[in-house]
């Protein structure tokens, strides 16, 4: 049976540093090495401010967060009932931001270069699901 | 504190502290422009030996402070980031902003 856990949490910032501590404590488990952690807990810090920053903007709602693990194939949930995205080819454009000076706009940049795989679904007005997989590699015998 | 500022002529080194998030980063923001205005440096060194975490909240302080830099003359420089961070950096073509020290 795979392996999974669920994270129910209100959109504030200062979450942020938790969801990647409680992703990265379950991941950790199948021994990932320290960059193979390091690209996920930022993934997952990027997908989670996205739901602070935009989807919550003027209110705070909730976050869910799914892990899973089939074998060493990583699969984490990001979801929002938030604003949505119009446009989410737009938003996936690197530097392309609604967020402000301080914004980068590289969220999504940094989601799909640090893991193998991200989805994005989105209804303007419902929210927005960011899958994001990973596949671990496989260790030599220590 | 979540950043130290050291200052010596018109070098001013700013020791960041922890994770770097959409969180923590404006505080960081705030301390080092207060600091930036206050002293005018013609350098500023952003010193990552000691941040443990960072994600694009990071890439927009180091490119806000570009832009605060530009106008009064000022270079930007980064130094001990982490292999990770890095990583992160490049990723955002942050080398061709500031002078990396790797």
């Amino acid at each position: 049976m795979k392996d999974e856990i669920k994270i129910v949490m209100p959109s504030k910032s200062s979450n942020e540093g938790f969801a990647r501590v409680a992703v990265s404590a379950f991941v950790s488990r199948f021994d990932p090495t320290v960059e193979e952690l390091n690209d996920i807990k930022t993934a997952v810090s990027e997908a989670v401010t996205n739901c602070i920053v935009h989807a919550y903007r003027d209110t705070i709602g909730k976050i869910y967060i799914t892990v899973s693990a089939d074998d060493l194939n990583i699969k984490i949930k990001i979801r929002d009932y938030g604003c949505g995205i119009e446009n989410v080819k737009k938003a996936m454009e690197p530097l392309f931001t609604t967020g402000g000076e301080e914004r980068a706009g590289l969220g999504f940049a940094v989601m799909e270069s640090f893991c193998d795989k991200l989805r994005v679904r989105s209804t303007p007005n419902k929210g927005t699901t960011v899958t994001l997989l990973k596949k671990l590699k496989v260790k030599d015998d220590k | 504190m979540s950043v130290k500022i050291v200052v010596n002529g018109e070098v001013l080194t700013a020791f960041l502290d922890g994770e770097i998030d959409h969180h923590s980063a404006s505080v960081m923001r705030s301390e080092i422009d207060s600091a930036v205005e206050k002293n005018m440096p013609t350098m500023l060194i952003l010193d990552f030996r000691d941040v443990t975490f960072m994600d694009s909240s990071g890439i927009g302080l180091v490119m806000g402070r570009y832009k605060v830099l530009k106008p009064i003359g000022g270079e930007l420089h980064i130094t001990n980031a982490s292999p990770h961070i890095h990583k992160v950096m490049k990723l955002a073509g942050l080398d061709r902003l500031a002078k990396m020290d790797r």
